[in-house]
């Protein structure tokens, strides 16, 4: 960088909106009020869990995982237009990566017991891996092809995940997931700091919000860089990227392995909550979450994901605890009109739609009205 | 031998169910662009109707089919004018998502409909065989590719023969050329949202068909009409009858001839085969046996 653009990286007071140069506006922080506001909500998040009950913990902790697998499906589809329905297959892949390198083996399931500092990073490269090898496949075709392709992929994987005994555990009994002990440290047992005893679960939910800081920052910056400028160009239109020089095949192979490695480490984290995984986990319908979370946060924004995430992992919480007060619908079983799992799968296929429909630049652009709206308040209209 | 010929009958009974999912598939292709993963749904939705109109009202198996298929082209064509009417001119995928959100509400729905009980589609042919050159048939097999040809026969000639039918591949060549001459597009949507969600009803009567009844578990075994719909051409009426056939007839020897000469594939392998042939397809050959080949500009 040379001084006349460092020069032109100072701010003017007062016009945060001023940019005196491309580096400065392609910052990850161009605003200082951006900034702010995001330290302010990695304390909040840093905070919270030690004034919640268990139960609420772990599901703020689903959300930061799910958030993960977002992130990565939105590099994918968000940013270089290629819809997949595949990554419940990558997730599976990275849940058993972990489990068989940081799993204690019973019977005949295979576990090393070897430390997180290992497993974790390999939960994601084996995926990308994966991914890297069927991605000259998967570069071939565009659209609608690919979603059909990686759909494809999922009913294969399960019929492997099911077959491959000695890793999974074989349909229906499944095993015990990756112990995340972490350099001796176990990030999921009770521990006593200064006198306070802290949850279990909270301890996992702080690793699992510095692993996600850290792949969520990793993928703001990616997505500015000259690859995700490159996503962009093969998203918007393919042909004339390729003419401009960008090439397809790499540009797709790299936004897939990718996408593959964020699902892989989403998957092994899931897994650790989840407790047990069975090969039936991995299915279509935690694909379609993935896609939920990425069509209702926002297609091509990071901070959307994680919005996507909180609601999709949410909706089952406030479904369950807004039917108590509506008649008809509630309980567990036959009963009523509908039963809180049904309402909820069905608030859950029509906000999709809505959204499409409606607002297809999803919670993110529910977000920019708002910020819109009293930015030029009082003459909003 | 009789071996091979129980399980070529089978694979073409399965076949002809495929080529009616395709069918299903390739109408709504065509005219909008848009992959439908609510078939899957329709389908069940369908056979719980024709199951109703069966048991509930005790209307013979064609009647309660034919009704089930005029009910689901009804709700097709709702469905369409409501969910995807207004996603004209967004890209494919985007419609696509929609046609996501409602497999799951359709699915939950029938779900719901067909509750605990058992539901039978009463049909004739149940468990019955023929006995064709010392091999036991099953009839429902046999049922099942006649009724299954002659369907997409009637659909094959309402597009070639018809004036609506003309004006249904009008649209699915050229949307503005044929707003133009004064066809009405949106309609057409509709009706191809019908005519395929009426597909997809047959289809689901005649899955459950000589089974023990309908079930929602069973709603993802459309989906193997995706690797048909490959195999034949996304576009192709023609090729997804023949890729259903292939498809069908491969899988149904898979399931069995695996288990004897290839043990080490595992239980069930058959279920995925249809997939594993989309994936050499579309290495080798992207836009199937008859599908047309795409021609992209800048």
């Amino acid at each position: 960088m040379t001084t006349a653009t460092k020069e032109s990286l100072r701010t003017v007071k007062g016009r945060p909106q001023l940019f005196t140069s491309y580096a400065r506006e392609m910052s990850i922080f161009n605003t200082r009020v951006k900034r702010n506001w995001v330290i302010v909500a990695i304390i909040a998040m840093a905070i919270i869990p030690f004034f919640l009950t268990r139960d609420w913990v772990a599901l703020l902790t689903t959300v930061l995982i799910f958030a993960i697998g977002g992130i990565g499906l939105n590099i994918l589809t968000g940013y270089a237009g290629q819809v997949s329905l595949g990554q419940a297959f990558f997730m599976g892949v990275g849940a058993y990566t972990a489990a068989v390198l940081g799993g204690e083996a019973q019977g005949k399931v295979i576990g090393l017991g070897l430390d997180m500092i290992i497993w974790l990073p390999l939960a994601g490269l084996v995926p990308a891996l994966v991914a890297f090898v069927l991605a000259p496949l998967a570069a071939r075709v565009r659209g609608l092809y690919l979603a059909i392709l990686t759909l494809g992929l999922v009913f294969i994987g399960e019929h492997i995940f099911k077959e491959a005994k000695p890793i999974t555990g074989g349909a229906g009994v499944g095993r015990a997931p990756a112990e995340p002990v972490f350099l001796g440290f176990n990030l999921f047992s009770n521990q006593t700091i200064l006198g306070y005893r802290i949850d279990r679960f909270t301890v996992f939910y702080v690793a699992c919000l510095v692993i996600f800081l850290v792949m969520a920052f990793g993928a703001r910056n990616f997505v500015r860089s000259r690859f995700g400028r490159n996503f962009a160009a093969v998203r918007d239109r393919d042909v004339a990227a390729e003419v401009m020089g960008v090439s397809l095949l790499r540009t797709k192979t790299l936004a897939f392995t990718v996408s593959s490695f964020y699902a892989g480490i989403s998957g092994a984290l899931l897994s650790i909550v989840i407790g047990r995984i069975s090969p039936e986990t991995w299915n279509i319908f935690l694909s379609i979450d993935f896609l939920a979370v990425v069509f209702i946060g926002g297609l091509a924004t990071i901070s959307g994901s994680i919005m996507g995430a909180v609601f999709v992992v949410m909706l089952p919480k406030l479904v369950n605890t807004l039917t108590g007060f509506i008649p008809g619908f509630g309980g567990i079983g036959e009963g009523g009109l509908l039963n809180v799992f049904e309402l909820q799968t069905i608030i859950f296929g029509l906000l999709i739609i809505l959204f499409l429909i409606l607002e297809p630049r999803g919670l993110y652009g529910l977000w920019l009205r708002l910020r819109n709206y009293f930015k030029a308040w009082p003459f909003s209209y | 031998m009789t071996d091979l010929i129980e399980s070529l009958v089978r694979g073409l009974g399965l076949g002809g169910l495929y080529a009616v999912l395709g069918v299903s598939f390739v109408i709504v292709y065509r005219a909008t662009g848009v992959i439908n993963f609510a078939t899957p749904a329709l389908m069940i939705l369908g056979a719980f109707f024709t199951g109703s109109f069966g048991n509930a009202i005790g209307l013979p198996f064609w009647l309660s089919v034919l009704l089930g298929m005029a009910v689901m082209a009804i709700i097709g064509m709702v469905i369409e004018r409501i969910a995807l009417r207004p996603m004209v001119g967004r890209p494919a995928f985007s419609a696509a998502t929609v046609t996501v959100g409602v497999f799951i509400i359709l699915l939950i729905v029938a779900g719901r409909l067909i509750g605990s009980e058992l539901l039978t589609v009463n049909d004739p042919f149940g468990l019955n065989t023929v006995d064709v050159l010392g091999a036991r048939l099953f009839t429902v097999d046999i049922a099942r590719l006649v009724i299954a040809l002659v369907a997409i026969g009637i659909v094959g000639l309402f597009l070639t023969r018809s004036r609506t039918g003309l004006a249904m591949r009008a649209t699915a060549f050229d949307q503005e050329t044929s707003l133009a001459q004064g066809i009405n597009v949106g309609r057409m949507f509709g009706l191809s949202w019908g005519i395929a969600a009426a597909m997809a009803a047959l289809a689901g009567a005649l899955l459950t068909a000589g089974s023990s009844g309908v079930e929602t578990t069973v709603a993802l075994v459309a989906l193997k009409a995706l690797p048909v719909i490959i195999l034949g051409g996304l576009d192709s009426i023609k090729g997804s009858v023949i890729a259903g056939l292939i498809i069908g007839i491969a899988e149904s020897l898979t399931r069995t001839y695996q288990p004897i000469y290839a043990p080490w594939l595992g239980a069930n392998f058959d279920v995925i085969v249809p997939y594993l042939i989309m994936i050499i397809v579309l290495m080798v050959r992207p836009y199937g046996l008859y599908g047309t080949k795409e021609v992209v500009r800048v």
